[in-house]
C-alpha cells in the first residue's frame, strides 16, 4: 500500500513540472506586463523595476531562476503588492479559503452523497422528485447568480444575515458563503451517487446478496454503497482541490479576503510571481487530491491495488 | 420467431423505422423538453427580434430617468412634470407661471423679466420627458409666453440602470452575445474535438498515446488559469472569447468522440466492411460519423450552457465583453454591486439567464433520451 | 400431491412498460418433490428464468406477480421482506448464470460465503470461516484455506460458480434453484460442474430446480422436465417419457432442432482454395511509455491449413483457443504473419488495394446478430453495401434488385429491405448477414460461430440455410463454432484447436468417432456425455 503510494506520488511530479513550465511561458509571451500600467511610468522607473525583478534577463534565465527558486520553497515576491512576498499573500488568505471550502465539502458532499443515495432507494418517490428538482437548480444555477441572489434575499431584503465580510469567521457570517459554494457540489454529487446507486442496486452481486436473504440495511450500507461510491470518488478529487483553493465568486459577492480573487487580480495584472503561485498551490492541490482519491480507491477496490 | 419463406414482391416495400425517425418521435412525446424548446426560441426571438421593435436603444442614456424601477406605467409621472418643467425654464432664464397636461401635450406659462427669446422652446426640449415645445402666443409685450409641446412618454418595463439606460434592450443584446458565443463556442469545440478525437481514435496506437497525453496536460492546468490567460492573449474582444472556450471546451469533445471512435473500431459491422473491401474513407463516413452523430449531439446540448455559463462567469469577471456592449454576465456583475438599492438590475437578467440555462438543459436531457435510450 | 416440497399455482408475472403490459408468465402451474430435480427448458423469453425470480421476490421494481408459490405450505407469493428472508438463502438458495458478475468484485469470497450463514444461523465470524472453508473444500477448490481469502477477481469462472454453489449449500437448504449455471462456461468446465451439481445431489439429498436451455445437459441431469414457451408450460413428465415420446408439437420440434445429417468429404483432387501455412498472430497487451512491459499473447501458433473447394473446415475449441483470430488472419483482418494464398495469389503481403479485389471472395459472418449489422442502414442498404464497391456500376435500381434476390435466397420477405435491423429477430439478422456475405458471390465464407447467439430451432434453420447456399453456390466454408453438434453436421474435416495450436485434426468421422488426443476426447464427452 504504502509503494503503490509512493510511485503514484512520484508520477505526479512530471505533471507538476509540466504545468508550471506551461504556465510560466504563456504568462510571458502574453502581451503587457507588471509595469505597463495605463499612465506609463517614467522610463528610468519602469527599467529599475524591470532590473529589480529580472524582468530585463532573457525568458529562459528567467525561467531557471524562477525554478530554482521554486524548488527551494520561494515564491519570490509579489510583482503588485511590492510589500509582501507571494508566500506571505497566500499565507494569509488561504486559511480563510480553507475554512469555507471544508464546510462547503463537507455539506455539499457529505450532504450530497446521503441524500443522492436516499433518492436512488426510494426512486420515483416524491423525496427523489425533491431531491432531483435541488440538484437541477444547484447544476443550473451558477455560483454568481445564486450567491447574489442569497445575499439580496436573506441579507438585503430578510436582514437575517450579514452581507459579506468575515468577522473571525462566525457562524452567521459563514452561512451564505458555505452555502453557495456548497450548492453545486451538493448537486453533482447528489446527482452522481442517485445514479451511480441506482445502477449498483440492479447489479448481479445485488441480486445474489437478496437471493441469500440478508437484510435491506446489510445489503445496501454493505454491499450497494461501497461500489456505487466508486465513480463519486473520482469526481471528489478535482472537486475538492477547487473548493478549497477560493472561489472567485464567493469571496468577490461576500467581500471575503481568500486566494481566489488574487488569482484573478493577478491574472489581470501580469503578477507573473502571484500566478504563478497561484497556479502551482492549485496544482499542488489538485495533485495531493488526485493521490488521496486513488488511495481511497485502492481502499474501497481491491482490484484496483492488485494493478 | 418465425422465419417466413418469401412471398412474392407484389406490394409495396415495407418502409422501416429509422433510429433517428425513433428519437424524434421520443423527443415530440416529451413535454418537458417541448416546452423548453418553445422558451428557447421565444428567449431567441425576443433577444434577436427585439432590439428591431423595441424603441430604446441599448446604450441610449435617458439622464431623467436614471435607476428607475421596473413599472408598465409610463414616465414621466404627472406629479414629476412640473418640477422637471420649472428647472427646465430656470435653465432657460425664465420662470414657470403655469403648467397643466391633457392628454400628451402640454401647456406652459412662462414669465421674464425681459422678452422672451423664442430659442427658450430649446431649454425646455432638453429634458428627456417633453418635445416639441412651441411658441403659441406670446403675452405681455413679450415678458410672458403660452408654450405648447408634447410629454414624452417612455415605458420602462424592466426599469434603468444607474446610467440611465433601460435594461430592456441591454437584456435582449447580452441574450445575443449569450447566445451567439454560445453557439460559436460550441461550433469551435465541436470542429477541433469532433476531428482530434476521430483521429486520435482511429489512428489508434502510439499517435493516440500521443495525442492523449497532449490532452491529459492541457486537462491537468487549472482551468480558470487557462480561459483568464486567453483572454488575457487574445484581449477583450467578443470573437476572441468564444474561441478561447472553444480552444478549452474540445478537449471533452475530443475525449467522447475519441471513445465513441475506438469502441465503434471493434464493433463487427465495422469488421464487416473491412471484409468487404470498402476503403477507410467509406467505412468513416458510412459507418463511424452515422453513429457517432448521437453521442455528440448530447454532448453538444450539455456543451451550450456550459460555455454560456463561461462566458458569463467571465464577463461576471469582467473579462468579457467591452462597455457599451454587455452581455447577461456582465448585467448580473453591474446588479450584484448595488442590489441593496436597484435590486431589479439583479433579478431581471438573472431570471433570463436561469431560464435560459434551465430551457437548455431540459431540451439535452430530452435529446439525450431520445437519442440514448438505456432500453434500447 | 401433499409431500411436493414446492408447488406453483396460476402464477403470473407481468411487466409494467412505457408501451403496456408484458405477460412474461402465464398462470402456470409447478411442483417439485422433496429430493427431485426439476428441469425447467425453454428458449429465451419463454419466461422460465422469471418464474424463479417472482417466486423469490427478485423481479425487477416494474414486475408484478400473481398467484400462488408455495413452498413446504408457506405462501411465498406477498410474503412481507422480512419472512421471505428467513427462506431465501436458508431453506431455498440460488445459483445464477452469470459467474463472473454474481459475487460482489469487492469482498473476499469467504465474507460472501460466510454472511448468509452468519445471518441466517447466528453463527460467529470464526465459525463462519471454519465452515466457509469446509464448504470450499465440499465443491473441491484446491488449498481452500488459501482461497477462502481470495477476490472474486482472483478466481476464473468455473471457480467462482463452484464458490456460488459453496454459498448455495452453506444453510442445508432443501431446494436449489440453478438457472442456466453453466451457460456462460467453456464446455469442459460446464461437464466438470454439472457432475459436482449431481454429486452433491446424491449425497445431501436436495431438490434442485434447474433451469436451461439445453436439452443435452437436461436430459443427463434431471429426473423430471418442465417445457415453456411463451410464458407457458407446454408439457410436463418424467425426462424419459417427455423425451422418447413429447406429445406437445412444441417439445417436439425442439427435440428435433438438434442438427442433423453429415456432409460427405471432398475428394483429395479438389483444388485448394484457401491455405495458410506458418500463421501466428501475437496480441501485445498493455505497456505505455512509462508503464510495465507489455505482454504478449500468442492467439494463432505455427497453423497449418488447408480449405479445398466445395469443402467445410469445423475448427473447434473453447473460448480463448484461437479459433476466431485463425479465421481473421487468413481473411487478413487482424495483423497475422505467415504465408496466406488465395486461388493462385499469394495474398500474405498484399496491400489494402490489392487485397480489395480478393475480397468479395473472401467473406465473412459473425456470432452475434445484434453488433454485425449497422443499426443506422435498412437491411436492404447493409446487404448491398459490398456491390458498392465491388460493382460500382451497378445503379440503385440494379441494387435493388439484387438485393430482392438475395434476400429471397436467404428465406426472408424482400418487401423488409427498407426495414431496420431492430425491427428483425435474431435469426432473421442472421440471415440478413449471411445474405450481405453471399450477395458477392464469394468462394470461401467464413462463418464465425454464426449459430451460438440463437436458439435451438432457429440454429437448425439456420444450418439448413447454410447447407442449401453451399450447395447452390459450391461454397467453401470454413465454420468456427464451441458447438460439436452443429460442427458436426455442417462439416467435412475438422481442426481442433487450444492455446493457439491445432492439436488434432482430420476427417468428421475420425474425429468424433475416434478421437485420439485426450483433449478432444474431453471436449466430446462434455458435449456429448459419453
Amino acid at each position: 500500500m504504502f509503494r503503490f503510494a509512493f510511485r503514484r506520488f512520484l508520477s505526479a511530479v512530471p505533471t507538476l513540472f509540466i504545468v508550471v513550465t506551461l504556465s510560466f511561458f504563456m504568462m510571458r509571451i502574453a502581451p503587457g506586463g507588471p509595469f505597463h500600467l495605463e499612465r506609463p511610468l517614467p522610463p528610468q522607473v519602469f527599467e529599475n523595476l524591470n532590473r529589480a525583478f529580472f524582468l530585463d534577463q532573457p525568458l529562459i534565465v528567467q525561467y531557471g531562476h524562477y525554478l530554482w527558486n521554486l524548488m527551494h520553497g520561494d515564491f519570490g515576491p509579489s510583482f503588485i503588492y511590492r510589500d509582501f512576498t507571494v508566500a506571505e499573500l497566500i499565507g494569509n488568505s488561504l486559511p480563510y479559503s480553507m475554512t469555507l471550502g471544508f464546510w462547503a465539502l463537507l455539506i455539499g458532499v457529505g450532504g450530497g452523497v446521503f441524500v443522492g443515495s436516499l433518492a436512488a432507494l426510494k426512486q420515483n418517490s416524491l423525496i427523489d422528485y425533491m431531491v432531483m428538482s435541488v440538484a437541477n437548480i444547484g447544476i443550473t444555477v451558477p455560483n454568481f447568480v445564486f450567491a447574489p441572489l442569497m445575499s439580496l434575499v436573506f441579507a438585503v431584503v430578510l436582514g437575517w444575515l450579514p452581507a459579506g465580510g468575515w468577522d473571525d469567521g462566525g457562524f452567521r457570517n459563514l452561512v451564505l458563503p458555505v452555502i453557495s459554494l456548497a450548492l453545486p457540489q451538493f448537486a453533482v454529487f447528489a446527482r452522481i451517487t442517485r445514479g451511480s446507486m441506482i445502477e449498483t442496486l440492479r447489479a448481479d452481486h445485488i441480486r445474489t446478496a437478496r437471493a441469500y436473504g440478508l437484510p435491506s440495511r446489510t445489503i445496501v450500507i454493505v454491499h450497494a454503497l461501497r461500489a456505487a461510491l466508486m465513480p463519486v470518488i473520482s469526481y471528489l478529487g478535482p472537486t475538492a482541490a477547487g473548493v478549497l483553493t477560493g472561489s472567485v465568486v464567493v469571496e468577490t459577492v461576500f467581500s471575503l479576503p481568500g486566494v481566489g480573487r488574487y488569482f484573478v487580480l493577478g491574472a489581470l495584472n501580469r503578477d507573473y510571481t502571484l500566478v504563478m503561485g497561484t497556479v502551482v498551490l492549485i496544482s499542488i492541490f489538485i495533485i495531493v487530491f488526485n493521490l488521496i482519491v486513488d488511495l481511497l480507491y485502492a481502499v474501497l477496490d481491491p482490484r484496483v491495488r492488485y494493478e | 420467431m418465425s422465419e417466413q419463406k418469401s412471398s412474392p414482391v407484389t406490394q409495396a416495400p415495407v418502409q422501416g423505422l429509422s433510429l433517428w425517425m425513433m428519437a424524434r418521435r421520443r423527443f415530440l412525446r416529451n413535454k418537458a423538453a417541448m416546452f423548453s424548446l418553445f422558451v428557447l426560441i421565444a428567449v431567441a426571438v425576443f433577444s434577436f427580434g427585439g432590439t428591431w421593435v423595441y424603441p430604446h436603444a441599448y446604450d441610449q442614456i435617458f439622464d431623467s430617468y436614471v435607476a428607475i424601477p421596473p413599472s408598465l406605467e409610463p414616465y414621466p409621472k404627472e406629479d414629476t412634470l412640473h418640477q422637471v418643467m420649472q428647472d427646465a425654464a430656470e435653465h432657460g432664464h425664465v420662470s414657470l407661471a403655469d403648467f397643466s397636461v391633457t392628454g400628451s401635450t402640454y401647456t406652459a406659462k412662462v414669465t421674464s423679466d425681459k422678452a422672451i427669446d423664442p430659442r427658450v422652446t430649446r431649454y425646455l426640449d432638453r429634458p428627456d420627458e417633453f418635445d416639441g415645445a412651441a411658441i403659441k402666443e406670446t403675452l405681455d409685450g413679450g415678458n410672458s409666453a403660452i408654450v405648447t409641446g408634447t410629454v414624452n412618454r417612455q415605458y420602462f418595463p424592466f426599469g434603468t440602470d444607474r446610467n440611465g439606460r433601460d435594461l430592456m434592450p441591454r437584456i435582449m443584446v447580452g441574450g445575443q452575445v449569450s447566445i451567439t458565443v454560445g453557439i460559436l463556442a460550441t461550433l469551435v469545440s465541436l470542429v477541433i474535438g469532433v476531428v482530434y478525437g476521430a483521429v486520435s481514435g482511429y489512428i489508434g496506437g502510439r499517435t493516440d498515446n500521443v495525442m492523449m497525453r497532449f490532452v491529459e496536460i492541457l486537462y491537468s492546468l487549472p482551468f480558470m488559469f487557462f480561459v483568464i490567460m486567453l483572454v488575457v492573449f487574445f484581449g477583450r474582444h467578443f470573437v476572441l472569447i468564444f474561441v478561447a472556450i472553444g480552444a478549452i471546451q474540445w478537449l471533452d469533445m475530443a475525449r467522447i468522440v475519441r471513445g465513441q471512435t475506438l469502441s465503434l473500431k471493434r464493433r463487427e459491422f465495422v469488421e464487416a466492411a473491412h471484409a468487404m473491401g470498402l476503403s477507410n474513407w467509406q467505412i468513416i463516413k458510412r459507418h463511424v460519423i452515422p453513429n457517432t452523430i448521437g453521442p455528440v449531439v448530447v454532448f453538444v446540448t450539455v456543451l451550450v450552457p456550459q460555455v454560456i455559463l463561461l462566458e458569463s462567469f467571465l464577463s461576471f469577471l469582467g473579462l468579457g465583453v467591452q462597455e457599451p456592449m454587455t452581455s447577461w454576465g456582465t448585467l448580473i456583475a453591474e446588479g450584484t454591486t448595488g442590489m441593496q438599492f436597484v435590486p431589479w438590475l439583479l433579478i431581471y437578467p438573472s431570471i433570463f439567464f436561469v431560464v435560459t440555462l434551465f430551457a437548455l438543459n431540459f431540451v439535452g436531457d430530452g435529446l439525450r433520451d431520445a437519442l440514448d435510450p438505456k432500453d434500447r | 400431491m401433499t409431500d411436493n416440497l414446492l408447488e406453483i399455482k396460476g402464477l403470473h408475472v407481468r411487466f409494467g412498460t412505457p408501451i403496456g403490459d408484458v405477460h412474461a408468465v402465464k398462470g402456470i402451474e409447478l411442483s417439485v418433490a422433496k429430493g427431485e430435480t426439476l428441469a425447467i427448458v425453454g428458449e429465451s423469453g419463454s419466461g422460465k428464468s422469471q418464474t424463479m425470480m417472482a417466486m423469490m421476490g427478485l423481479l425487477a421494481s416494474n414486475g408484478r406477480v400473481e398467484g400462488s408459490a408455495r413452498f413446504q405450505g408457506q405462501e411465498l407469493v406477498g410474503l412481507p421482506l422480512k419472512a421471505l428472508n428467513q427462506v431465501r438463502g436458508n431453506k431455498i438458495a440460488m445459483i445464477f448464470q452469470e459467474p463472473m458478475t454474481s459475487l460482489d468484485p469487492l469482498y473476499k469470497i469467504g465474507k460472501q460465503l460466510a454472511e448468509p450463514m452468519m445471518y441466517h444461523r447466528g453463527l460467529s465470524a470464526a465459525e463462519a470461516r471454519k465452515k466457509a472453508i469446509e464448504l470450499l473444500e465440499l465443491v473441491q477448490i484446491p488449498d481452500p484455506t488459501r482461497r477462502v481469502d481470495s477476490y472474486p477477481y482472483e478466481l476464473s469462472g468455473g471457480q467462482r460458480q463452484r464458490v456460488m454453489i459453496a454459498m448455495a449449500l452453506a444453510n442445508d437448504p432443501e431446494l436449489l434453484i440453478a438457472d442456466e449455471p453453466t451457460t456462460a462456461l467453456d464446455v469442459t468446465i460446464q461437464a466438470q460442474i454439472l457432475e459436482l451439481l449431481a454429486d452433491l445431489k446424491k449425497r445431501i439429498g436436495l431438490a434442485i430446480i434447474f433451469i436451461s436451455h439445453d436439452l443435452n445437459i437436461v436430459r443427463r441431469f434431471s429426473d423430471r422436465v418442465a417445457v415453456m414457451r411463451l410464458g407457458e408450460v407446454v408439457e410436463t413428465g418424467k425426462v424419459g417419457e417427455v423425451f422418447d415420446n413429447p406429445q406437445h408439437p412444441y417439445t417436439q420440434m425442439l427435440l428435433a432442432s438438434e442438427p442433423t445429417g453429415r456432409k460427405a468429404p471432398v475428394p483429395d483432387t479438389a483444388p485448394i482454395l484457401l491455405e495458410g501455412s506458418n500463421v501466428n498472430v501475437v496480441f501485445r497487451m498493455g505497456g505505455g511509455f512509462l508503464g510495465s512491459k507489455p505482454s504478449e499473447i500468442h492467439a494463432v501458433n505455427q497453423v497449418q491449413i488447408r480449405l479445398r473447394e466445395g469443402q467445410t473446415i469445423g475448427i473447434v475449441g473453447e473460448s480463448g483457443s484461437g479459433k476466431s483470430t485463425l479465421g481473421r488472419a487468413l481473411l487478413r483482418l487482424n495483423h497475422g504473419t505467415g504465408r496466406i494464398r488465395f486461388e493462385d495469389a499469394d495474398i500474405s503481403q498484399a496491400s489494402r488495394e490489392a487485397m480489395r479485389e480478393h475480397r468479395r471472395h473472401l467473406q465473412l459472418v459473425f456470432q452475434d446478430p445484434f453488433g454485425s449489422l449497422s443499426p443506422r442502414m435498412t437491411a436492404g442498404e447493409i446487404v448491398t453495401e459490398g456491390l458498392l464497391v465491388h460493382e460500382p456500376q451497378l445503379t440503385k435500381a440494379d441494387r435493388d434488385a439484387r438485393a430482392v434476390q438475395a434476400f429471397e435466397e436467404v428465406g426472408l420477405d424482400p418487401n423488409m429491405r427498407n426495414r431496420y435491423p431492430h425491427e428483425f429477430s435474431g435469426g432473421q439478422r442472421q440471415r440478413i448477414a449471411i445474405a450481405r456475405a453471399i450477395i458477392l458471390k464469394p468462394k470461401v465464407v467464413v462463418l464465425d460461430e454464426p449459430t451460438s447467439a440463437l436458439d435451438r430451432s432457429v440454429q437448425k434453420q439456420i444450418v439448413e440455410l447454410l447447407r442449401s447456399l453451399q450447395r447452390a453456390h459450391g461454397l467453401s466454408y470454413l465454420f468456427i463454432s464451441h458447438d460439436l453438434s452443429v460442427v458436426r453436421a455442417l462439416s467435412d474435416y475438422i481442426i481442433v484447436m487450444k492455446s493457439g495450436k491445432i492439436v488434432e485434426e482430420g476427417s468428421t468421422e475420425q474425429i468424433f468417432d475416434a478421437p485420439a488426443m485426450d483433449y478432444t476426447r474431453e471436449l466430446m464427452a462434455a458435449a456429448f456425455g459419453h
